[in-house]
């Protein structure tokens, strides 16, 4: 008997049931590896936020370069591969550019909006109570309002610009994503292992931070994900309706209203800078749904 | 698989050899205070009362889990809680662990009490608690080294000493540390969580463990040899159990003394082996013949009691259990028995046919 225990030499109690460890994390990152829709949604995403970034280096057109005279090219005119705008100016360089504010209004409110959410609903979720009330009546009072209208209320009253948007954007989603927290972590609470942590002394916070937030992080980051597309269309919209970004800027959402009009003349380039948040908004979506899947692990 | 004495010494220097070579080292222990003649744990009048709302506009009632519960736990001792389910085992545990507000009564840890003499952090080091479901009481995300060692490192200890700690009481309670150390939760057995538990419980080098229904959920092979491993457990680090169950066989096997309860009241208590030979309160021999034995001698000729106990929401009056005892008699329904001594040796009985002169006709004359 090497160490001290009267079933050291239990030979079935030593069986390990698995080759190798591998953590919750680990297993979902292989999971969703293997999904085929989440990996080309995640090339998708790769590209167009890396040639968005990138932009500088990709030689494209002047995006802010017009030519009256070269105004509305159809798609595949030599030299302007996507054509060009009403305006004259490249649409592929603009499309690409453009990718840089569309990608920073859309996902970062829901960055924002996921850390502040998240916070939030633990502390009402694991503290309870009334902090518990004073918290969620507070977040019903913004859930009241419908999205788009909270969305346009917010910026209208802070005036157009890019950090507004963002931060009305981010006011619209931190109640959504408080309440999912919020019932997520009123479901861990209750688990025993919480009871255990509680019963060695830790206190609220070392909890929180140690049991609860790699128990509830996965669902509210699922929920999150789901929203980057609603932020996108959101955001185009506050840019279609000059409380976004101003042109000559270019960004997706006000590329589609200014080209507007020029949807009889050329239809198809009216429509790109609409397939382009078609496009963001579907991947999230899809990807999305793949990590919801791969989170569903039955053990 | 011998647990006698002979075995027992040979084990334990060896234990010392292995950490002597190791140096791995636990918590401090919290003070003894009061020698041994003073409990571990004196509990006095614990009540817990549960309101529940009926209805919109219905009369606020309560259920009475925990109803004026008074025991001690003498040091060293392994003390059995048993009863019916719903009775308020679980209750009395939690109470006692402090992680529900208990509504009346006084827990007393080695005279101290928290609030008082000792912080909750000091009791929480001196009293730890291993649950029933072995799955649920084990963070999923966290590996069984880092949830044995996040105990210790809440009372300071640092990580690598509290990640060597956990590797040292995973091989206490057997199982190998470079198998199980990196293991998650779901990967192992359900015995195998089980003991993680039970070393999470032992990190904190407490003096008293409450086990509740810790084996119920196992295997009876598997139960058996948590069981043994738990009576080594107790003699190397000196500990002292609350042993919540309802299996009255393993109570019998592992316990010094048992608490019967129903409906949330202690209805007898004593030395294990007084009250199974001599069962003084009709609910617990009603238990005791509900026992399957494997001896054809002491077959069961009792019927068992029949029906389900009583909401707690509306207890009975007098003697909660009159409405299932066969022995019931009007004295019953109005008054409630107090727990009488029934002998020197700590024999107690919360029944009128117990009490001498207490009314009822099997009453005791003297």
């Amino acid at each position: 008997m090497s160490v001290s225990s009267n079933a050291m030499n239990d030979a079935a109690l030593q069986a390990a049931p698995m080759a190798n460890a591998r953590g919750y994390w680990a297993t979902v990152g292989r999971r969703i590896v293997r999904d085929k829709v989440s990996m080309v949604c995640v090339a998708i995403l790769l590209l167009i936020l890396l040639s968005a970034l990138l932009a500088p280096y990709l030689h494209l057109a002047d995006p802010y370069q017009g030519s009256m005279i070269r105004r509305l090219r159809h798609i595949g005119t030599p030299n302007y591969p996507l054509g060009t705008d009403e305006l004259g100016r490249d649409m592929l360089a603009r499309l690409i550019y453009g990718g840089r504010l569309s990608l920073l209004i859309g996902i970062s409110p829901v960055i924002l909006a996921f850390g502040l959410g998240t916070m939030l609903g633990l502390v009402a979720g694991y503290v309870g109570g009334w902090v518990n009330t004073a918290i969620m009546r507070t977040i019903d009072v913004f859930y009241a309002f419908p999205s788009v209208l909270l969305a346009i209320a917010i910026s209208g009253a802070l005036g157009a610009g890019i950090a507004n948007s963002i931060v009305s954007l981010t006011i619209v989603f931190v109640p959504q994503i408080t309440r999912v927290a919020e019932s997520v972590t009123t479901g861990v609470r209750n688990r025993d292992f919480v009871e255990a942590a509680r019963a060695s002394g830790a206190n609220a916070f070392t909890i929180m931070r140690a049991h609860m937030l790699g128990n509830v992080l996965g669902p509210i980051f699922v929920y999150a994900t789901g929203l980057i597309s609603v932020s996108m269309i959101l955001a185009a919209g506050l840019s279609f309706l000059g409380l976004g970004t101003k042109p000559p800027e270019p960004e997706w959402g006000l590329m589609l209203n200014t080209l507007r009009t020029a949807i009889y003349v050329n239809p198809w380039v009216a429509a790109l800078p609409g397939a382009m948040i078609f496009a963001v908004s579907i991947c999230f979506n899809l990807l999305s749904d793949g990590l919801r899947s791969a989170m569903d692990i039955r053990s | 698989m011998g647990r006698g004495g002979a075995l027992f010494l040979p084990r334990l220097l060896e234990y010392n050899i292995m950490s002597e070579a190791t140096a791995v080292t636990g918590l401090e222990p919290i003070e003894d205070l009061g020698g041994k003649a003073q409990p571990l744990l004196r509990v006095d009048g614990l009540t817990k009362h549960f309101p529940v709302r009926g209805g919109l506009f219905g009369a606020r009632k309560t259920v009475r889990a925990v109803d004026d519960v008074s025991f001690n736990i003498g040091k060293g001792e392994t003390v059995g809680i048993v009863g019916e389910s719903g009775c308020g085992k679980s209750t009395t545990a939690r109470l006692l662990m402090h992680l529900m507000d208990r509504d009346a009564g006084e827990i007393i840890f080695d005279g101290r009490q928290v609030g008082h003499e000792m912080t909750l952090r000091e009791l929480r080091r001196g009293m730890q608690m291993v649950f029933q479901d072995s799955y649920a009481s084990l963070n999923p995300r966290l590996t069984i080294e880092e949830s044995i060692a996040f105990g210790p490192k809440v009372h300071g200890m640092a990580d690598g000493a509290a990640r060597a700690l956990a590797r040292e009481l995973l091989g206490k309670v057997g199982l190998r540390p470079e198998i199980f150390a990196n293991r998650y939760p779901h990967e192992i057995s359900g015995g195998q969580r089980q003991r993680v538990n039970i070393a999470r419980a032992l990190a904190l080098s407490p003096r008293l463990v409450i086990l509740d229904e810790a084996v119920s959920a196992l295997d009876k092979s598997v139960e058996a040899q948590v069981l043994n491993l738990l009576m080594d457990l107790k003699r190397e680090f000196g500990l002292t159990y609350l042993f919540i169950s309802h299996d009255l066989n393993v109570v019998h096997y592992i316990s010094d003394r048992v608490l019967v309860m129903y409906l949330g009241e202690v209805v007898e208590l004593g030395p294990v082996e007084q009250v199974w030979a001599r069962p003084a309160h009709p609910y617990t021999r009603a238990l005791l013949a509900a026992m399957p034995s494997s001896d054809p001698d002491r077959r069961t000729e009792v019927p068992p009691i029949s029906g389900d106990p009583p909401n707690p929401i509306d207890p009975p009056a007098g003697c909660r259990f009159h409405t299932r005892c066969p022995f019931a008699e009007a004295l019953c329904s109005n008054i409630a028995p107090g727990l009488t001594e029934l002998d020197t040796m700590g024999h107690q009985a919360a029944c009128h046919m117990a009490i001498p002169r207490s009314g009822h006709s099997r009453a005791p004359a003297a």
